[in-house]
């Protein structure tokens, strides 16, 4: 291969366009236009601080899980979520950014994450009702990634999808249980569920209408529906389960649509949704300073690590 | 008001005007990037399952039991420095020779699994 | 419920998994273990006190229950996501035969399990975890102390699964087949623990100054606490006598010989502090603990004390 038969970047594109419209994968060394990568980039390394920050609001009732059982569930889901971060964080380096500059982003404050875990966890029936329609939503906007055209995000989204739908499982089957025990446990799953339905609805984002970029997305192949579609098929798919379980959903417009095939239902509170997103929710700062203080203070540990294998190095050399 | 994409994962996040990393000067040098491939059981190739950072070749080791295996006994893991990977392009087009192809992708190429692996 | 999430047949060939996890159990936890003894054969042994065992059991499972609490905590506060989730392994796999050992000690001895309000669905073992006073608590104090930094955490997972390695290799020929197997799982386990500590132990000791200075301050810390977990108590030197349980002070060549090779490893000499005393001559085989772990007790049963009647 010699620099003469480098292809005109006219024609890169129209490769990479046929790739996209053929449904293959786009693969880190092929070429992509810089408009693809920076939205890949930003859409991948925030679902990944999403993860990473999500271990937060589950993670501090590790320490008071009710049951042995319990406690080891919950231990190895908050792993899982460290673990995607992990695995994504990966596919975002393949787009020439490095995981600690991710991480510098993010605790600066400069890319964000789901405002959902800007909501504090105030029972350990909130466990169950962040597997239960925490992930669940985060399913419907996952699974269809598992088909994105990026092949690295793509790949690390079936492995992401199989392990949340294990969580989704066990967070359906905690609140389950907790509805079959006392008074109080019921009361405690309603009142979880009644804190936690609307924010699950503001995770598909703002109606489609307030979303002019969707359209790029969607033809790249980065985005596979939109966030009114995904909304739907969240709040069909709830709808039965919340019966099953014996919870009320706190929407009263809620109702089936014969005509639409769909359930109707209520627009969350997109102001408060917005404050999230600015800041300004209700756990934004503790989430930040704990993320920073952990980072903070692994430097010297990462330092010594790097250090020791420089030595290491010096001495086989 | 930035827009927002339900496909951040866990719910939307904003898709413009968010840096993507480009003039960060990490503080600290970052441990090396590690490719690990897993053999599952015996008579399955090891394939390539995804990557982890680590200070050295045994660190990579442990985090590659610890991060895609979940303590599974009985398989066999390989780590590689993703800096000592020679790798081809997917495609002819390789950008690492095409004019505007200067960009940093660092990774190798994943493997694809051929259909007959999982059932030999 | 999930049936959504199915990959189609185009999926699967993209999918580098689909030969290497093979069974559910490899996804999540909480899928495959109601009974923890199912299978297990309970007997007691021939001519073994039932309450020796069950108390030597409790001992046991104590320190893998205390010690699984503290290294939980380090959950999302870890130095970097790699070393986040081996950690996490590390609490699991005691929290694993905690559960086993406590479920192992109300099999043999009812009477060591509280009583619970009627109508408590909880099973023996949570009933022990989750409503026995800190005084009822029978694990060496190294595995209660409050977290201090990396280093900290690095001797202390290294001193326990030295000890508990020592002890584990050696209680695989029980007499009792329940602790017999645990330790048969746990061996590999505390290896693992073992090794991912002894590592660390050598990087911080040869890495920078900063990390040094830590790693020697926290080994300074901890040392005193190393001989308790060599000393004999009255239960189970008649756990050993009758062959179901180690004599501690049996282990300690073993494991000193282990430790001195990694000390070696990171040039560290060893410390010199001496032991820490107890209270009126009791430690924490004894009940007798220190200020943390009733604080710990205090959160970690929180939930399951507000609801006895709850089914989790």
């Amino acid at each position: 291969m010699t620099l003469t038969e480098t292809p005109p970047a006219r024609d890169l594109e129209a490769g990479f366009e046929a790739t996209i419209a053929r449904n293959e994968r786009i693969e880190p060394r092929d070429w992509m236009p810089e408009g693809y990568r920076k939205t890949l980039v930003r859409q991948i390394a925030q679902h990944a601080h999403s993860e990473i920050i999500g271990m937060q609001p589950e993670g501090s009732w590790i320490t008071r899980a009710p049951s042995l059982r319990r406690k080891a569930i919950l231990l190895a889901k908050v792993q899982d979520e460290a673990g995607h971060g992990l695995y994504l964080y990966s596919a975002a380096e393949t787009l020439g950014v490095s995981r600690l500059e991710l991480t510098e982003l993010l605790i600066a404050g400069k890319q964000k994450y789901s405002s959902i875990f800007n909501y504090p966890t105030l029972s350990y029936a909130d466990v169950g009702t962040i597997g239960w329609l925490v992930d669940g939503a985060a399913i419907c906007n996952q699974v269809p990634l598992c088909r994105t055209s990026y092949g690295p995000y793509g790949r690390a989204m079936i492995r992401v999808c199989k392990e949340e739908s294990f969580h989704q499982r066990q967070g359906y089957e905690l609140l389950a249980t907790m509805m079959r025990g006392t008074d109080e446990q019921r009361a405690m799953v309603q009142e979880s569920v009644d804190r936690f339905w609307w924010p699950a609805l503001m995770m598909f984002g703002p109606p489609d209408d307030a979303s002019p970029n969707t359209a790029q997305s969607m033809a790249w192949g980065i985005k596979r529906h939109t966030n009114d579609e995904l909304r739907q098929k969240f709040v069909d798919m709830s709808v039965p389960q919340a019966e099953a379980l014996g919870v009320t959903l706190p929407d009263p417009e809620l109702r089936w649509n014969d005509e639409r095939g769909h359930h109707d239902f209520g627009q969350p509170d997109w102001d408060e949704f917005m404050e999230g997103v600015k800041g300004n929710g209700p756990c934004n700062a503790q989430r930040m300073a704990h993320r920073r203080r952990a980072h903070e203070d692994g430097a010297w540990v990462r330092e010594a690590a790097t250090a020791y294998a420089a030595k290491q190095r010096a001495v086989s050399a | 008001m930035s827009e927002l994409s339900a496909e951040g994962g866990h719910g939307a996040v904003p898709l413009k005007d968010v840096p993507t990393g480009e003039g960060v000067t990490p503080p600290e040098p970052e441990w090396p990037l590690y490719e690990v491939f897993v053999r599952g059981k015996r008579g399955l190739n090891h394939v390539h399952v995804g990557s982890l950072h680590a200070a050295d070749d045994r660190m990579a080791l442990l985090h590659a039991r610890d991060v895609y295996t979940r303590r599974n006994e009985g398989v066999s893991i390989w780590v590689v420095r993703a800096d000592a990977i020679t790798a081809s392009s997917p495609d002819e087009k390789d950008p690492m020779f095409a004019p505007s192809g200067d960009k940093v992708y660092r990774h190798p190429t994943f493997y694809d699994i051929p259909d007959n692996v999982p059932h030999m | 419920m999930a049936d959504h999430v199915h990959t189609t047949p185009e999926d699967e060939h993209d999918n580098a998994y689909a030969g290497l996890l093979v069974n559910d159990a490899h996804w999540a936890f909480g899928t495959d273990f109601e009974d923890p003894l199912a299978g297990v054969d309970t007997t007691i042994p021939e001519g073994v006190d039932a309450p020796t065992l069950a108390a030597y059991a409790l001992m046991l499972g104590d320190d893998a229950l205390v010690m699984s609490h503290r290294i939980s905590e380090w959950t999302s506060n870890a130095p970097d996501l790699e070393d986040d989730i081996a950690l996490s392994n590390i609490s699991l796999d005691l929290l694993g035969q905690a559960r086993l050992l406590l479920a192992r000690a109300a099999k043999a001895d009812e009477s060591v399990v509280p009583r619970l309000p009627d109508g408590s669905p909880a099973p023996p073992e949570d009933a022990l975890a989750f409503f026995r006073e800190a005084h009822d608590f029978r694990n060496v104090r190294l595995a209660e102390l409050v977290n201090g930094d990396f280093a900290e955490a690095t001797v202390r997972v290294l001193l326990f699964s030295v000890w508990r390695l020592a002890t584990f290799e050696r209680l695989r020929s029980s007499r009792d087949h329940v602790l017999a197997a645990v330790a048969a799982k746990g061996v590999k386990e505390l290896a693992y623990h073992r090794d991912y500590s002894a590592r660390w132990f050598v990087t911080l000791a040869q890495g920078t100054d900063e990390s040094r200075r830590r790693l020697l301050a926290a080994l300074d810390e901890l040392w005193p606490l190393w001989p308790e977990l060599f000393d004999t108590h009255p239960v189970e030197a008649a756990a050993a006598e009758s062959g179901v349980g180690v004599d501690p002070a049996s282990v300690r060549e073993a494991a000193e010989g282990v430790l001195d090779q990694v000390l070696a490893a990171a040039d560290v000499p060893r410390p010199e502090a001496s032991r820490r005393a107890g209270v009126l001559g009791r430690t924490g085989r004894d009940g007798m603990h220190g200020e943390p772990l009733s604080r710990m007790l205090a959160e970690m049963q929180s939930v399951a004390r507000a609801h006895p009647r709850g089914q989790w």
